[in-house]
């Protein structure tokens, strides 16, 4: 029995490999440990760490004649992007555009999810409707991105579907920023809504019934309550990517400028990462600011 | 809740119309890719196939589509081994700094690639450049397979959850060794999650733009790099079509698959993130 080989003998039958097993049965520590080191090392010290030099960086200046980065520590980044008129205009913008995404969507997800989680009776219906919500997840972020260029652009399909109607399209602009970004981000807002629908008891909307309310008021104050984590958890993503995403808006947003762009602008163009790591701290303070304020309502079980 | 039939109906349009609205644009870019037109026109007047032959003959495609395929092969096969040595130590053993491992292992999707991107560009940066490793497609493993970790792990963690531990311990009591337990037992319990897992990170990966831009170097080009440096070049809006088509096309099969393996594609971080 493997539970009593204290010691390996020679008789037994399969030699070494059965020793080590033996040693890590009676050592869960030692297991453990096993599985932990290589993880840790890559998440503590590859990630982490990561994210503890770009913070460092942000403290650097670069020379201005040669490019190299000087490690000697200032405020002058962040005093840059304080006292710059249009990093506010930049912010709040991005803010703004965040906001409205998520609305959106939050409008466009709860019905969808109500549709699938509630009303449908059939499982292969629902599976069927939760699956063509997330498919396009994986279609391929630049794919979907020319998809909306094609959507958006001058004599494009939606001046195209417009033309009857005497109308004409947005044009590429904050507006296409806007729709592309809620277009790109609506499963994430789905997902988190439909699996709290499905959590939620049928029992609960049939007393609701009973005591005589209808369907609106019973959504209104039973429904749309106990959704509220799902629909956090949902702004979580659809908040955190906008604010990260300086793609969309250089192929749909003609010269529209979004935060990101600051930090990847000055990576790339302007070569000055120690004000792209300075800036890339208000999206962390923002999704962790977020976090923290909404973890007592449970939506970080969401995700 | 008793439903009208009204209001059913009213939700069954609203849901109908929100999954053409996810739907129609990309079947305007497949429909589009047999148009005729060498520049951009809608709708498409007469059909050819020259822009996929150009797609499947074009170099800088092929070399594009090769350098995704490695880099997410290689980032497939270092997440799926960290991101199950995570979910079995998570799921089976209680330890200090358990809740904040799994927290920092949502961390590299919950924050956005841009930030992602910039962490390790200034990290490797800072610490590999002067080590003599230079950015390239080693770099763009590293950095896809930090983002690549989660999904291995939340496949891996619901499957290892649902099928508990009373199967292991069976086999332990028939004098089972912690390997052979893992090879008759555990293993089969949990590799379809595992393929759903490594399907999920490789298409992750193969669609990921962000953090490539800031961790790739030179002479590096990923298929996503490529749509999106030819998008701003003129003439190439057809060919652009085309890949963008052949890529929609091609994930639709393996996506569907590690969906139907997966247990309950009902969780963002179970089935999917970032770009």
């Amino acid at each position: 029995m493997a539970l009593d080989t204290t010691t390996p003998t020679a008789t037994s039958p399969e030699g070494s490999p059965r020793s080590v097993s033996g040693f890590l049965y009676r050592h869960p520590r030692v297991r453990l440990a096993g599985l932990l080191t290589a993880p840790m090392f890559w998440l503590v010290v590859l990630y982490l760490g990561s994210l503890a030099i770009m913070v460092l960086a942000s403290f650097w200046s670069t020379d201005s004649f040669t490019g190299s980065l000087i490690k000697n520590p200032t405020l002058e980044n962040y005093q840059t992007l304080f006292r710059g008129q249009v990093y506010w205009v930049i912010a709040a913008r991005t803010v703004g555009i965040a906001l409205a995404v998520t609305v959106i969507d939050m409008v466009l997800a709860v019905p969808l999810a109500f549709m699938a989680a509630k009303v449908v009776r059939s499982r292969r219906i629902r599976y069927a409707i939760v699956i063509a919500v997330t498919m396009p997840l994986w279609a391929g972020y630049l794919v979907k991105g020319y998809a909306m260029q094609t959507m958006f652009i001058n004599n494009g399909v939606i001046d195209w579907i417009l033309e009857p109607l005497g109308l004409k399209g947005p044009g590429l602009g904050l507006a296409a920023v806007v729709f592309s970004l809620a277009y790109l981000w609506l499963p994430y807002m789905v997902l988190p809504v439909y699996a709290g629908l499905e959590r939620l008891p049928d029992s609960l909307l049939e007393a609701s019934a009973d005591l005589g309310a209808s369907a609106g008021h019973t959504f209104r104050s039973v429904v749309l309550p106990m959704i509220v984590p799902s629909l956090i958890a949902g702004s979580i993503f659809t908040f955190s990517l906008t604010l990260g995403d300086y793609i969309m808006v250089k192929i749909v947003g003609g010269t529209t400028q979004m935060w990101a762009n600051v930090i990847y602008d000055n990576v790339g163009v302007a070569n000055n990462l120690p004000l792209a790591a300075a800036a890339a701290l208000f999206p962390i303070t923002v999704v962790v600011l977020y976090l923290l304020a909404v973890r007592r309502t449970g939506a970080l079980e969401n995700l | 809740m008793t439903i009208s039939r009204r209001a059913r109906w009213i939700l069954g349009l609203i849901s109908a119309a929100v999954l053409v609205f996810i739907y129609f644009p990309l079947v305007v870019v497949v429909v589009n890719s047999f148009n005729a037109s060498k520049v951009f026109s809608w709708p498409p007047t007469s059909f050819t196939t020259e822009w996929w032959t150009k797609a499947a003959t074009n170099d800088g495609v092929r070399a594009a589509i090769l350098t995704s395929v490695k880099a997410a092969s290689g980032a497939t096969i270092i997440a799926l081994l960290l991101g199950s040595m995570i979910a079995f130590a998570v799921s089976r053993y209680r330890f200090f700094g358990r809740e904040p491992l799994s927290f920092v292992v949502i961390l590299p999707i919950a924050l956005p690639g841009i930030v992602t991107g910039i962490a390790l560009n200034s990290s490797f940066n800072t610490v590999l450049v002067p080590l003599g490793i230079s950015f390239g497609l080693f770099t763009v493993i590293l950095g896809h397979a930090t983002f690549c970790i989660v999904v291995v792990f939340n496949n891996l963690l619901a499957r290892l959850r649902r099928t508990g531990t009373s199967f292991e311990e069976a086999a332990m009591d028939l004098g089972a060794g912690p390997f052979q337990t893992f090879r008759d037992v555990t293993f089969p319990a949990v590799r379809s999650a595992l393929v759903a897992g490594a399907l999920l990170a490789f298409a992750l990966s193969f669609d990921e733009i962000v953090v490539t831009t800031f961790t790739s170097g030179p002479g590096i080009e990923t298929l996503p790099q490529w749509i999106f440096n030819n998008l701003f070049r003129p003439n190439q809006g057809p060919i652009i079509n085309a890949v963008a088509a052949a890529v929609l096309v091609a994930f639709i099969a393996p996506v569907y698959l590690a969906m139907r393996m997966s247990d309950g594609p009902g969780r963002v971080t179970q089935v999917g993130a970032e770009p």
